[in-house]
């Protein structure tokens, strides 16, 4: 394949790929979401989840965005160092931004800082927010993309500790976020929970741990027994979907980590809504792709 | 048995409901939002359109044009909480009887549903298909100057719910009353997650 070629080809897959996601939430959110609504026994929650379910099939059926808060489009890459089309991945990108939104139809959601001003096309200044990690030896390139809509960015929220608050500083801070802006950001929520020495760096961690598929575990035995303990402990309290209480709380917790300083510990919390619209696609080098988060999809 | 409530609706109708209670409105729809709370009570603005006894909507809906008239393609509740600066003298001027969109709201607009016998309800977030869906047609549109999301959508709604009643006429506050409870379970549960995380030694 010649290179334009090729980049058409990644054009096709990211347009029609993007356009998919917002109108199909992934096998895992899939699934849970069907656990969560037979565990339910609160009637007023059973209600919203059967709106949801509703609300999901039909969505199918007309072919159409399934929340009208089509977000902010993200992509959080793994591209291998010899991926092919490194250099024109930010145009393929900005491109099949482009055309999802007008094939499928997306809201428009970038407005540019100090002009305020809506583009109208979902790009703006680094927008789609486009994160870089580099996978030596690897021709390959996997694009993990997520619609960040309104309601499920507002919760998000860090704060720098000092050590002496420990890990138990960490929990208070996640059960204070849930309890208060957790509440009214359309659950069952995602809940990702970064840990680093930096804001920053606890801030994207947080992000990525939204990426991980629903009941996967945390590597680390520690890391994976705090998961368990913040997850049942939410789920006791009990907001049940859209806040109104019920059985459960929230989708699943993920811890991601990096090594912090020695005088600080950081902690960031960002949470994905039910409507949990990721997508995971692996493309290779000849253009050749396979879909990780939706089985059996062709684009 | 789904209650339904139709417009024009009365102060009876709504005083016997309870938080928590679900209902389906049949009837006028009209979406309202930060703008149009913005000109009526901050600018002082009248109304293009005669809110008594009807219902409003926070929401900002994707519409497609169809032949002469419009279409609802999407339209989904946003979060009513941005409009409590707005909704209690919002409810007396206009005579609105029921608010919806998504979420609680606060104490303002707990008085103002006391005072003017109004109630707010939440539609499930994120169930914009199932909405539109219920919209048997627009009949008009104000202040399109606005823009798309900001627009008044005059709507004719049937079975359009189901509604959650989140804050009564008797000063109850669905919400408020869950995240006390929530906040009362935090610190037990907290506190026993503490001590299995004490990983500073
Ligand atoms: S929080 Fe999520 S599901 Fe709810 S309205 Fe926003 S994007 Fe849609």
């Amino acid at each position: 394949m010649q290179r334009d070629d090729m980049v058409t080809a990644m054009t096709d897959i990211m347009a029609n790929f993007t356009n998919y996601l917002g109108k199909h939430l992934p096998d895992d959110i899939m699934a849970k979401l069907g656990q969560l609504r037979s565990a339910e026994e609160k009637p007023l929650a059973k209600v919203v989840y059967d709106s949801m379910f509703e609300n999901l099939a039909q969505a199918d059926a007309l072919d159409r965005p399934c929340c009208q808060d089509t977000g902010v489009i993200q992509f959080f890459i793994k591209a291998g160092a010899d991926f092919p089309l490194l250099s024109d991945v930010r145009e393929i990108l900005d491109e099949a931004v482009r055309r999802a939104t007008r094939a499928a139809p997306l809201r428009h959601n970038a407005v540019e800082i100090f002009e305020e001003k809506n583009t109208g096309n979902n790009t703006g200044e680094r927008i789609p927010w486009i994160d870089w990690e580099i996978v030596p030896n690897d021709s390959g390139i996997h694009l993990d993309v997520y619609m960040a809509g309104g309601g499920c960015s507002l919760p998000g929220q860090g704060k720098t500790l000092m050590p002496a608050a420990g890990y138990e500083g960490v929990v208070q801070f996640v059960f204070d976020v849930m309890t208060s802006y957790g509440v009214n950001a359309c659950p069952p929520l995602l809940v990702g929970i970064g840990i680093g020495g930096s804001i920053e760096v606890a801030a994207n961690l947080s992000k990525k741990a939204l990426f991980r598929p629903i009941g996967s575990r945390h590597p680390d035995p520690r890391g994976a027994e705090m998961e368990r303990l913040i997850e049942d402990g939410l789920n006791e309290i009990g907001i049940g979907p859209q806040g109104v209480s019920g059985t459960d709380s929230v989708m699943g917790v993920h811890i991601e980590k990096a090594a912090r300083h020695p005088s600080t510990i950081s902690v960031a919390v960002s949470v994905g809504c039910w409507a949990h619209r990721r997508g995971a696609i692996r493309i290779n080098a000849d253009m050749s792709y396979e879909i990780l988060s939706h089985k059996g999809v062709t684009l | 048995m789904n209650k339904i409530l139709k417009t024009p609706i009365q102060s009876e109708d709504v005083e016997n409901l309870k938080i928590g209670d679900i209902v389906f409105l049949d009837g006028y729809l009209v979406t309202c939002r930060d703008m149009a709370h913005r000109r009526l009570i901050d600018m002082g603005m009248e109304l293009p359109v005669e809110l008594e006894g009807l219902a409003i909507l926070h929401a900002g809906p994707i519409v497609a044009k169809d032949g002469d008239g419009w279409k609802i393609v999407s339209i989904g509740p946003t979060t009513s909480m941005r409009m409590e600066v707005h909704e209690k003298e919002f409810i007396r001027q206009t005579g609105v009887k029921l608010v919806v969109g998504k979420g609680g709201m606060g104490p303002e607009t707990v008085a103002g549903c006391a005072a003017h016998k109004a109630v707010h309800a939440v539609f499930p977030g994120g169930c914009a298909v199932l909405a539109a869906s219920r919209v048997e047609k627009i009949e008009r549109v104000e202040w399109l100057d606005l823009g798309m999301p900001e627009a008044l959508w005059v709507t004719k709604v049937k079975n359009f719910g189901p509604l959650i009643i989140s804050i009564d006429t008797h000063g109850n506050n669905l919400f408020d009353r869950n995240k006390a409870i929530y906040n009362e379970r935090k610190g037990p549960i907290v506190e026993k997650i503490c001590e299995q995380v004490k990983f500073i030694k």
